[in-house]
């Protein structure tokens, strides 16, 4: 067996220079400075570092990064389930108008959404106002911080399961109700299990991007230590401190955590396709 | 007998009141969660008048913080945009061992927090680490200055261009290049007049989004501007320190400024995936 070449060798000409430039710009941008904070953590060693994570504040916070993040990815699961089927299958007045909201999130600063969130579900706000009438307290409340992550991983399931709905073949569907499945169990048996994989991929990315969210969070949140202190704030409180040690200590504990995370998704989904195939 | 029992009922679709129900929880579910906060911004930003919100952009701090904004977007989306391209075009015209690896650390910004981002920077190019003592030693301050904004929002839009061009470049595989290359063309030429007409819309679409998101980044820009006044403070970091002064018409009128610019890239990038969607890549035909 001959090992496969490192470089197959190609008529067309650039290869140098956009390899050239493609490594040059990853390195100086992502991994030099990904690499910095490795080597940051690797001199403190790990009992410093164990040090400056083992405190009740920074347990706390990671803690509730890690829990709203996890029921605010699956709320958006339940909800761009819903919408992309919803966009895709049905036709009403303004469908093209919802169809392109989806993606406000994505392309309106995490600030401005903080601030806007914050005005409106403050006790003063509209929606806040409503909700304190029934004697609940949204804003500067872990329900405040639910609310921004689930606004920021929003788009998420709807964009990775849109493309897969619009592929179904609706004679699958037809097969099935002639066998004399009801709708409901034709949707569960036959519709859910080809979603599947990709939403386990916008559910991920989701969670993702809610556990390392800050913009949007900051404002609604209060940021009471030990009660609706997210863990990204934290790193930012250390290094206001001057910190270096304990910001890379939370910075790196994100880190892994974060790609256990993915890993963990990833696997799933490797065993979902294993046992329905590709879609 | 009346003829709706011959009616065609279709069985692949849910039955009217069910549609009708998922239809309005959508709609609720996006009216609560994205129309109403979008409507608020301009709401507090017009409360004391459109002439108090539009006076309120053009005093110094708010005129200094757009000019950063426009300057840190005009470098690092062209930037990133170079980067795309290249990189697209070393994975999709070469085969070379690694390549999915090299994808992996193109998107591995997607799942680093921009604080987090932010922190590699100050500890790669802050003053007291090696690198960053020797560039203030000789002139060249990163962190705290211009530079750190720019390689901040560089980081956390890194993918972007990228990942826009290389599904669009390996559908449309390398015969054009290749049949170019043997009546003659040079490389560039090659890239000029076959490669970029082809992906001219879904380069487009890339720097669109680049560019919102660079405008708007404020995790990553908050670690790494020092956020000084009229000097490294861009648009985010103004409305957020505006805010904490509850100065509300200030803060969300420059809210309303970055609302409009999210409103244009939206228009567009949908305009975009109706006109032009055969020449985008799969996941966004509409």
């Amino acid at each position: 067996m001959t090992m496969r070449p490192l470089i197959n060798r190609s008529p067309l000409p650039g290869m140098g220079l956009s390899a050239g430039i493609t490594l040059t710009m990853l390195s100086l941008v992502v991994l030099l400075p990904i690499g910095a904070l490795l080597l940051k953590g690797a001199t403190a060693g790990l009992p410093a570092l164990w040090t400056e994570v083992n405190t009740p504040r920074i347990w706390g916070s990671l803690a509730l990064s890690f829990r709203l993040s996890l029921i605010a990815a699956l709320i958006n699961l339940v909800f761009g389930l819903l919408l992309a089927w919803v966009l895709v299958r049905y036709r009403f007045p303004g469908r093209k108008l919802l169809d392109a909201a989806v993606d406000l999130p994505f392309a309106l600063p995490t600030a401005v959404a903080g601030i806007a969130l914050t005005a409106l579900y403050a006790p003063n706000g509209a929606f806040g106002a409503i909700a304190k009438s029934f004697g609940v307290k949204i804003a500067y409340t872990q329900w405040g911080i639910l609310l921004a992550l689930i606004f920021v991983g929003l788009p998420f399931v709807t964009r990775t399961v849109q493309p897969v709905v619009e592929e179904i073949e609706r004679e699958v569907e037809e097969a099935s109700a002639t066998l004399g499945a009801s709708r409901f169990y034709t949707l569960r048996r036959v519709v859910l299990p080809m979603l599947a994989p990709a939403a386990m991929t916008g559910f991920a990315l989701s969670l993702a991007r809610a556990v390392g969210e800050y913009g949007s969070v900051i404002f609604i949140a209060g940021n009471i230590p030990l009660k609706t202190e997210i863990a990204p704030l934290l790193i930012v409180i250390k290094l206001e401190e001057f910190n270096y040690t304990g910001a890379t200590a939370i910075g790196i504990a994100m880190l892994l955590i974060s790609f256990a995370m993915l890993l963990v998704i990833n696997a799933l989904q490797v065993l979902s396709r294993r046992r329905i195939g590709y879609v | 007998m009346s003829d709706t029992h011959l009616r065609f009922r279709p069985v692949a679709t849910e039955p009217a009141p069910v549609r009708a129900a998922l239809i309005l929880t959508s709609v609720a579910f996006l009216a609560v969660l994205l129309f109403a906060p979008l409507i608020v911004v301009f709401v507090e930003a017009l409360r004391d008048g459109a002439i108090a919100a539009v006076a309120s952009l053009a005093n110094p701090e708010a005129a200094s913080a757009i000019r950063l904004t426009l300057i840190v977007a005009a470098l690092a989306v062209p930037l990133n945009a170079v980067f795309g391209i290249s990189a697209a075009w070393f994975i999709t015209k070469y085969d070379f061992r690694g390549k999915a690896l090299l994808i992996t650390m193109i998107d591995l910004p997607f799942s680093v927090s921009p604080v987090v981002a932010g922190l590699c920077l100050v500890l790669t190019f802050g003053a007291n680490t090696a690198l960053g003592g020797w560039l203030v030693g000789h002139g060249y301050p990163v962190v705290f200055a211009l530079p750190s904004i720019v390689l901040a929002s560089m980081f956390v839009t890194f993918p972007f261009v990228a990942r826009e061009l290389i599904p669009v470049m390996i559908e449309q595989g390398r015969a054009e290049e290749e049949a170019a290359l043997t009546l003659g063309a040079s490389g560039w030429r090659i890239f000029f007049t076959v490669t970029l007409p082809n992906i001219r819309w879904a380069l487009l679409y890339g720097v669109l989004l680049c560019n919102a998101r660079a405008m708007g980044e404020f995790g990553a820009v908050a670690v790494v501007s020092g956020k000084i006044r009229g000097q490294t403070a861009t648009m985010p970091i103004t409305i957020e320190m505006l805010y904490n002064e509850y100065l509300s018409v200030a803060a969300f009128s420059l809210a309303a400024v970055l609302a409009l610019l999210a409103l244009v890239t939206l228009t567009l990038k949908t305009l975009l995936e109706w006109r032009f969607a055969d020449q985008l890549a799969a996941s966004h035909h509409r």
